[in-house]
């Protein structure tokens, strides 16, 4: 498969402070990069460098250059009294992107969700339900690559699994996924790679290669160091 | 001037288009959380009036001028401090109310302060409308990314919007808006129409579009009330709108919000 994403030496500092050190990676078309490690680590800061919302140093090509690239950003802090509702977000997306009406019913089928939930002020809607709308809101346009920052933050098991399941039909369907998550088990049941990330990257390649006793230590510390990466395989994913 | 002497078929056109613009830019300001701050915008224009009066020439143009300056400058104070814009706003609006105090000869600041119904002539009908026309329109062209940009900022961002510029664009909108509604409610109420109308749309509907057209119609109903009992009682023009509009809103506490 064809690289469509290489990254090497970035660095991302802000006020004098480092927040993502010496991260190389090379990312190929269809891939399911699940990107790990504790808070703060880095990694909605990688997101928001590959989507070139914060300045960096090292060198960071996406082939083609204008990626189609859908996001999920961790949150999005909205104003519950903003009298919007999702019909509003896909309609100006469209809009803007020159799309029809037929693009905004696929996103939304492609998430399972149907009009009669996009006709609620946003501030009234579920996590699960606000979550869909930003998943939809990220489709919109079919891009080639969806990143999504821990997208199962707040959702009950059920509601979190069907965000997954859509991620694994989505990669199905050719879209490479760059996933953030702390949840160890997606490694053997969903990515193709894993970054490990604290602050600088510690590993990065298949979950096999990347995923050793060594690496799960220096990245959680060493509570993971019997538990190791042989019991991540009896995970929930 | 008497108020019903100068009610003409072109103040009404003028006052109505221009009460449509006000509800169309109050509706953003409001979803943006810059109502008040906004309010005081419309102060930054009381040097420029005062310095017409001084100097005998049109005092609309002089509030327009000190306006759009001064809404440039919040916006690059802005840029250049890293401080909120309700801080800068803050700022020039003391700056500009104390200088306009000053400038104003004061039989004149009466007037400056809460308007006054002058016969609007067949230019000033012009710019007003080349005005109004302006300021709906760039808010329709634009009405994509402000919604974008008022959702999420970083969402925005990742499709191409300049936050940034789009901020500009939408102060310079109210700035010109407040200076439609200079003429008829001086500069201390004149964006007294971008605030309360949208506060009526607001309590009665979450729906953009519905809250759009009610923040809209409120607006044109307060002037064409105001300028209908202002006529009829000989008061003065500006407290009148402004008066309407806030019982509007009091009646619109009493409907429920569908």
């Amino acid at each position: 498969m064809p690289t469509i994403l290489e990254v090497r030496s970035l660095n991302v500092r802000a006020n004098g402070r480092t927040l993502l050190g010496n991260v190389n990676l090379a990312v190929e078309r269809g891939d399911a990069v699940l990107v790990l490690g504790p808070n703060g680590a880095g990694k909605t800061v990688l997101l928001k460098a590959l989507l070139g919302l914060l300045p960096h140093e090292g060198s960071l090509a996406w082939t083609p250059p204008k990626m189609r690239i859908g996001y999920v950003p961790q949150r999005v802090d909205v104003d519950v009294h903003l009298p919007l509702c999702g019909r509003n977000l896909l309609e100006a997306k469209a809009a803007l992107l020159r799309l029809g009406r037929s693009a905004i019913d696929s996103a939304l089928e492609r998430v399972g969700i149907g009009w009669d939930l996009m006709e609620g002020p946003i501030g009234h809607l579920s996590g699960g339900q606000f979550q869909k709308i930003l998943i939809a809101f990220a489709l919109l346009g079919d891009p080639e690559v969806l990143m999504l920052d821990e997208p199962t933050t707040g959702l009950d098991e059920p509601s979190a699994e069907n965000i997954y399941d859509l991620a694994r039909r989505l990669r199905s369907g050719g879209v490479t996924v760059v996933l953030v998550s702390h949840d160890l088990g997606l490694a053997y049941h969903f990515a193709t790679k894993v970054l490990c990330l604290n602050t600088v990257a510690l590993c990065f390649g298949t979950p096999e290669e990347a995923l050793t006793p060594e690496t799960l230590k220096a990245l959680y510390g060493a509570r993971y160091e019997v538990a190791g990466a042989g019991s991540l395989r009896s995970g929930r994913f | 001037m008497g108020t019903s002497e100068a009610l003409s078929i072109y103040a009404i056109l003028l006052g109505t288009l221009a009460a449509i613009a006000a509800g169309l830019t109050g509706s953003f300001a409001l979803m943006k959380r810059i109502t008040l701050a906004g309010d005081v915008v419309s102060h930054i224009a009381l040097p420029g009036i005062g310095l017409a009066f001084l100097f005998g020439f049109n005092p609309i143009l002089g509030g327009a001028t000190t306006l759009l300056l001064g809404t440039v400058v919040i916006a690059k104070l802005e840029e250049k401090t890293g401080l909120t814009t309700d801080a800068m706003i803050g700022v020039v609006f003391a700056a500009s109310l104390a200088i306009g105090a000053l400038v104003t000869p004061s039989k004149d600041l009466v007037e400056a302060l809460f308007g006054n119904l002058q016969p609007v002539s067949p230019f000033g009908l012009a710019l007003g409308l080349g005005a109004t026309a302006l300021v709906i329109g760039t808010l329709w062209w634009n009405r994509h990314r402000m919604i974008l940009h008022l959702f999420s900022p970083e969402l925005a961002t990742t499709l191409g919007i300049n936050g940034r510029r789009l901020n500009l664009v939408f102060m310079l909108l109210f700035g010109v808006t407040v200076m439609l509604g200079l003429r008829f409610l001086g500069a201390l109420l004149a964006s007294a129409l971008i605030m309360i109308p949208p506060t009526i749309g607001r309590r009665l509907t979450h729906r953009l579009s519905h809250f759009m057209a009610i923040s809209a119609a409120a607006s044109v109903l307060s002037v064409l009330g105001g300028l209908g009992i202002a006529a009829w009682r000989h008061l003065p023009l500006g407290p009148t709108v402004v008066t309407v509009a806030s019982a509007l809103f009091g009646l619109s506490l009493f409907m429920k919000e569908r």
